[in-house]
């Protein structure tokens, strides 16, 4: 056996290189994941908490405001509205909500919508 | 009546001999990583890749796709694990990684060398392992959430493994110019 290899010296250029990408994967993945990643639904009525649901299994929410029902479709980490007595229909039209933070707000009826998770930490509205 | 035995001779070739001794060598790995208890299931230093990216560097991908897919028949074979899903996502994995070996066996020596090959082929591998489990055995886009883990995994097994093969083929290299 020869003296104490380092163990570097076995790293080829191209290595670093290959490894420095890997880690910065690795990084990314886990920033958008791990920060993105909603747990649960908010679902406020009138300016009040109306219900928080967990964003783990399939379900429908009705929430009655001063023109009618909204219904909130709800599966696993995503939620949308899926109908609203408002005219424009914004809130439909904006789909999945799929990211912790994000908003859905039916003016007219006084219902909105917000995905919540441990990486809330930027406001969804300025996107 | 007269009996003729007839004698089927086979006669390995240097290669076969290779292969078989190498495989054995990987597949004693597996086993014996088998019984290390792990964490998280999926994730595992995959100690007999070691044998693979020598094999690569010394003899060729040829050889190296032999060593690495008897590994995976024999050893789930032998861990009782053949033809369940855990075969499936070993069998899905070796493929992805020795398809992209193929590719980065071709990429200049003088600087990329086993530790590129291992962290490219661990990236590989938890892809193919991912995207079997996403279609097959978690319907459910919540496998993906573990990514990150995955990948770190991918990046420090890799680089170890890469190292260890970096630092056989070394040995090798000292032994055979003797």
């Amino acid at each position: 056996m020869h003296g104490a290899l380092d163990w570097r010296a076995l790293l080829r250029p191209g290595d670093w290189g290959v490894l420095a990408l890997g880690l910065g994967l690795c990084v990314y993945a886990g920033f958008c994941l791990w920060t993105g990643a909603p747990s649960s639904l908010i679902v406020r009525a009138r300016g009040e908490v109306f219900i928080e649901v967990d964003l783990n299994q399939s379900r429908r929410i009705e929430v009655p405001g001063p023109l009618g029902l909204t219904l909130i479709q709800v599966e696993p980490g995503r939620a949308r509205v899926v109908a609203d007595p408002g005219p424009r229909q914004y809130c439909v039209r904006q789909g999945w909500l799929t990211h912790a933070g994000a908003v859905a707000i039916c003016a007219p009826n006084e219902v909105s919508l917000m995905l919540s998770g441990r990486g809330n930490d930027y406001d969804s509205l300025g996107y | 009546m007269i009996m003729t035995r007839s004698v089927i001779e086979l006669t390995p070739t240097a290669e076969d001999s290779r292969v078989a001794r190498h495989a054995a060598a990987a597949i004693a790995l597996t086993v014996a990583e088998a019984m290390i208890p792990l964490p998280l299931p999926g994730v595992k230093p995959g100690m007999a890749n070691i044998v693979t990216l020598v094999v690569l560097a010394r003899w060729g991908w040829r050889e190296a796709v032999w060593v690495s897919l008897l590994r995976v028949f024999a050893a789930s074979l032998l861990l009782g694990q053949f033809l369940a899903p855990g075969f499936f996502l070993s069998l899905a994995g070796a493929c992805a990684s020795l398809l992209v070996l193929a590719v980065t066996v071709r990429l200049p020596r003088r600087w990329f060398g086993p530790v590129s090959h291992s962290i490219l082929a661990a990236f590989a591998h938890i892809g193919a392992q991912l995207a079997v489990a996403r279609l097959w055995l978690v319907p459910h886009d919540g496998v993906f959430y573990l990514f990150p883990l995955f990948a770190s995994a991918a990046v420090v097994f890799g680089l170890v493994n890469g190292v260890a093969a970096a630092a056989l083929l070394a040995e090798l290299k000292n032994v055979n110019d003797k």
